[in-house]
């Protein structure tokens, strides 16, 4: 049985099925991130004064992934072009760069993911902070036997076999802060000297680092990135899949490949224009 | 709605995006004077230029595809 308007426009839409399907499901996607946009206002505006976290996130590397989404977007717009004109060839040459770029890119925001869950914070008992990067952290067991572990940081106590360890110190590569705006809303062209700096388990009130519970910024930026990021591997998935064996279909119904392939290039766009908007908001403000 | 309109929807919001940047840096250089923000202002600013010659050429290349 042939599934009907798989090519050709249904008369009362004006268009094949798979596009207005594609259409009804990026409506809901426009909902899901408008409400996470809305809250990122929301939770802005709301802020106290000087919690708000800015300049934690490297512009440059936003800058890159920014270009390079929207390589993939000419890419995507290319390979689709490419089966208008019936070149497969060209088609899986432009498919296949989309698949690179979009790979690329999630190296990238892993990259930025792992260095935040390095990045620590300690505030000490006597009301100061110490920000920076784990250089180490120092355990004791009870018979007062050391273990040290480099850029890492176990949790206040860790079991290993029989043997439980308890904190005795934390290193990290970083600056000491009287407050927390100093950290979060530093002074422009003003740069902290990083040196190592140990604090002792019995100095620490709270340490944590800079994942999603650390504070409100951090929380929308790893909510609102994930996502997209989910967005982004989910899109490389289907394009992979059209550019390997899905692409068979192009030998025996190829008008019906084509619209696939316009279809997944819409997505392909939502996804990116998402990025258009996240950029600014999460990196330059 | 097809990929080609789209794709200039996607297009409008980038060069919105490089000319909104190279103001924001043209202003920020015209009260502090950080050369920085001059090279991202012009960098911005050579984005968005190119941003909008490609836009003028996609059109150009594809006028014979649907909007729809």
């Amino acid at each position: 049985m042939e599934i009907p308007y798989a090519v050709k426009p249904r008369p009362d839409t004006g268009v094949y099925n798979a596009k207005l399907g594609m259409w009804l499901f990026l409506a809901s996607e426009v909902m899901l991130f408008g409400g996470l946009f809305s809250a990122y206002i929301l939770l802005r505006v709301g802020a106290p004064e000087g919690t708000w976290t800015q300049g934690l996130l490297d512009i440059r590397l936003g800058t890159i992934n920014t270009v390079i989404l929207a390589f993939s977007a000419v890419t995507t717009l290319l390979a689709w072009a490419a089966c208008k004109v019936r070149d497969f060839g060209k088609f899986k040459m432009w498919h296949g760069l989309t698949i690179l770029l979009a790979l690329v890119f999630l190296g990238i925001k892993s990259y930025e993911y792992r260095d935040k869950f390095s990045h620590f914070q300690i505030r000490k008992a006597d009301g100061t902070y110490v920000d920076g990067h784990i250089a180490g952290s120092k355990y004791v067991d009870a018979a007062g036997q050391e273990r040290e572990i480099h850029h890492g940081f176990r949790g206040k106590t860790f079991t290993e076999g029989e043997k439980e360890f308890t904190l005795a110190s934390v290193t990290l590569n970083g600056y000491e802060a009287e407050t927390l705006k100093e950290i979060n809303q530093p002074e422009r062209g003003h740069k902290h000297e990083h040196k190592d700096i140990t604090v002792p388990a019995a100095e620490i009130k709270k340490i944590g680092n800079y994942g999603p519970a650390h504070n409100t910024f951090t929380a929308i930026y790893f909510t609102m990135t994930g996502l997209h990021a989910l967005h982004i591997l989910g899109g490389v998935l289907v394009i992979a899949y059209f550019w390997g064996p899905g692409s068979k279909m192009w030998h025996t119904e190829p008008d019906r490949f084509t619209n696939r392939i316009e279809v997944s290039g819409l997505f392909w766009h939502f996804v990116d224009l998402v990025w258009i908007f996240l950029f600014p908001i999460l990196y330059l403000t | 709605m097809s990929l080609k309109a789209f794709h200039l929807i996607f297009v409008t919001a980038l060069s919105s995006l490089t000319f909104g940047c190279a103001i924001w840096k043209f202003v920020s250089y015209s009260r502090e004077h950080v050369n920085a923000d001059l090279v991202w202002a012009i960098a911005s600013l050579l984005a968005g230029v190119a941003v909008l010659i490609y836009g003028k050429y996609f059109l150009k290349k594809l006028k014979n595809v649907s909007f729809l």
